[in-house]
């Protein structure tokens, strides 16, 4: 895993898209503070500065909406720092736990073999041979809206990438020395599987990690974008986009353009930054 | 192989079940479908006839059961919006869907095959680094994003192409079809593009990494000494190498397409059937919902298997039955 990380000194592309990932974390972190407006507050929001182009200054003065405003008169720079976090929000809640969960149970399943792997494996097979958005949307088609339920949806659809990644990857340790003589001294299996072979099978899991969380990013994005995500009154990116895209057709570009690339951008350099580290650990595929 | 085919269908008809049960279960979860079918002003006798005339007075296992029998007879169940059978909504609108789904399958070879061929022969130069990233770069945009940036730029601000619909339909051997009139064509190319780029990654990907390391083998080598031309190694040697995995991800891309159809049908308004299941989703057609979710399961069951088989007569190294590889 260090190695990974060091080969990166040589990739300054993966470098520079990590940079820029950061900053968007930082930046959406730091939203309250360096937003000019609280785009929830009605308070603070002017219904007459609706629909107003990029540059144009707000009505009732006192600042420049420089990225616009969207159709219900907020400023859009402030809409979209506010909408990355609650994006940023739900695809990091629903990775950690997703990987808590697979990476477990891929343990468990390799550690444990017989019935207990069969049965974990099975579920996991069933749950792979479907699209992960397919998994997502058929669970809240049932459940309806909502961010938790969007978590949930999101859990349920990636826990097996974690699972058959921390299986294999265990399943490789298991046959090595140590192990035997951790299972000898009579450890607690708890103690074998998650202070032996969890440090053990890491590395691999932290690919899965990266490229699963650009992909929850997305997946959030699609269901908000279809009206089965996150709630109206604070949209993440993906509801920005959809609500932008109404204006399509009068010709008003920038609420579908500006939070589309504040999204475009957080995939991109998460996926390029998991690709990196992906081929620094398999040299073979590089 | 007949032991292995019973087991993997034994296997289908297992999901197919469970699939069923978790989801007419779950959809009682969304609410009391019969407070959004009577009028908002109707009086509560009123709402128990409808909730009789529906069967939702039942305890929810017989209306299990009774939709379990139904299937077997090939009853989906009736929409309660369209007061039409579920099954022929869903055929109704499984040709514009397969019709989309074919024209992006074929783009996304199209663009896919040749990027990655060039990718993986040159590997590591300028053009693979551009082709590798550009191809990370389509696969971060957004579906529904990059759809919608399509109908800006080729509808709106050029219009050299309609914004959404499906556009006239010919006949063809007895089906439906927009591939068979100008307007049709005009009217699928950008849903049609929209839903090819995310597979042409896949593609490109897949193919880069089986030429390249086709092109570093020893057969390659030989034919090489032999003095064989580079056209005809590349296309001869390298790339019949691709041919088996790509078996295994055109079935992964059936599936994309059925799964990312919905969005693209849903952003061009394209009356496909997975617009069908948003419409559905939105009024809380209970009937439709739960059919749709199940063809589309037996469709992916029934492709899984497919593409197994398929792999199993290709690569005779993978053995029937034992450990997946």
């Amino acid at each position: 895993m260090r190695n990974a990380i060091l080969s990166l000194r040589h990739a300054p592309f993966a470098l520079f898209c990590l940079a820029l990932f950061l900053l968007i974390v930082v930046a959406a972190l730091l939203a309250p503070w360096i937003a000019p407006q609280n785009p929830y507050d009605n308070a603070v929001v002017d219904f007459f500065d609706s629909n107003l182009p990029p540059g144009s200054p707000a009505g009732m003065g006192g600042m420049t909406y420089w990225l616009g405003t969207d159709a219900l008169g907020r400023d859009l720079w402030s809409a979209i720092l506010y909408g990355l976090r609650i994006t940023l929000t739900v695809a990091a809640t629903a990775s950690m736990l997703a990987l808590v969960i697979g990476v477990l149970a891929g343990l468990v399943s390799a550690y444990a073999g017989g019935w207990v792997d069969a049965v974990i494996m099975r579920l996991v097979d069933i749950l792979l041979g479907f699209p992960t958005i397919l998994v997502a949307l058929t669970i809240m088609a049932l459940a309806g809206a909502g961010t938790g339920n969007l978590i949930l949806a999101l859990v349920v659809a990636q826990w097996p990438y974690y699972a058959r990644t921390a299986r294999s990857a265990a399943l490789v340790e298991i046959g090595q020395d140590y192990i035997e003589a951790a299972r000898c001294l009579e450890l607690p299996h708890w103690r074998i599987i998650l202070r032996h072979l969890l440090p053990n099978s890491i590395s691999p899991i932290m690919v899965v990690l990266t490229l699963q969380l650009a992909h929850a990013v997305a997946i959030e994005a699609s269901l908000s974008f279809l009206g089965l995500g996150t709630s109206i009154e604070r949209p993440s990116l993906g509801l920005l986009i959809a609500n932008g895209s109404r204006e399509i057709l009068s010709g008003h570009t920038w609420a579908l353009i500006y939070p589309g690339l504040a999204l475009a951008a957080l995939i991109f350099t998460v996926n390029v930054f998991g690709d990196r580290i992906r081929r620094a650990l398999n040299p073979q595929e590089a | 192989m007949a032991a292995y085919l019973v087991r993997r269908l034994g296997q289908a008809v297992f999901v197919l079940l469970l699939v069923s049960f978790l989801v007419f279960m779950g959809v009682y979860a969304i609410g009391d479908p019969v407070q959004m079918l009577v009028p908002p002003d109707a009086t509560a006798a009123e709402v128990e006839r409808a909730r009789v005339a529906l069967g939702l007075d039942r305890p929810i296992l017989v209306q299990y059961w009774l939709y379990l029998r139904g299937l077997f007879q090939g009853d989906l169940g009736t929409s309660f919006v369209y007061n039409q059978p579920t099954i022929d909504l869903v055929l109704q609108r499984l040709p514009a869907t397969v019709e989309l789904g074919l024209a992006a399958f074929v783009m996304s070879l199209i663009i896919g095959l040749p990027l990655g061929l060039i990718a993986g022969y040159r590997a590591g130069s300028v053009a693979d680094d551009g082709i590798v990233n550009g191809s990370i770069f389509a696969y971060s945009l957004p579906n529904f994003w990059q759809g919608l940036l399509l109908i800006l730029l080729f509808a709106v601000q050029l219009r050299w192409f309609p914004s959404g619909g499906r556009g006239e339909t010919g006949t063809f051997l007895g089906i439906e079809t927009s591939l068979v009139t100008a307007s049709g064509w005009s009217h699928i190319f950008l849903p049609a593009l929209n839903l090819a780029l995310f597979n042409a990654a896949m593609v490109i990907r897949l193919t880069r990494a089986q030429v390249q390391a086709a092109m570093n083998s020893e057969y390659v080598r030989y034919a090489r000494a032999k003095g064989v031309p580079e056209g005809r190694i590349l296309m001869r040697h390298a790339f019949r190498n691709v041919l088996i995995p790509l078996v295994t991800v055109l079935g992964l891309e059936l599936g994309n397409l059925l799964a990312y159809g919905i969005i693209t049908e849903t952003v061009f308004n394209w009356p496909g059937m997975g617009q069908l299941l948003i419409n559905s989703i939105n009024v809380v057609d209970r009937p439709v919902i739960v059919g749709y979710l199940l063809i589309v399961v037996a469709m992916f069951v029934v492709i899984n298997l497919l593409v197994d088989i398929t792999y199993t007569l290709l690569d005779p190294r993978i053995r029937l039955g034992g450990k997946p590889a």
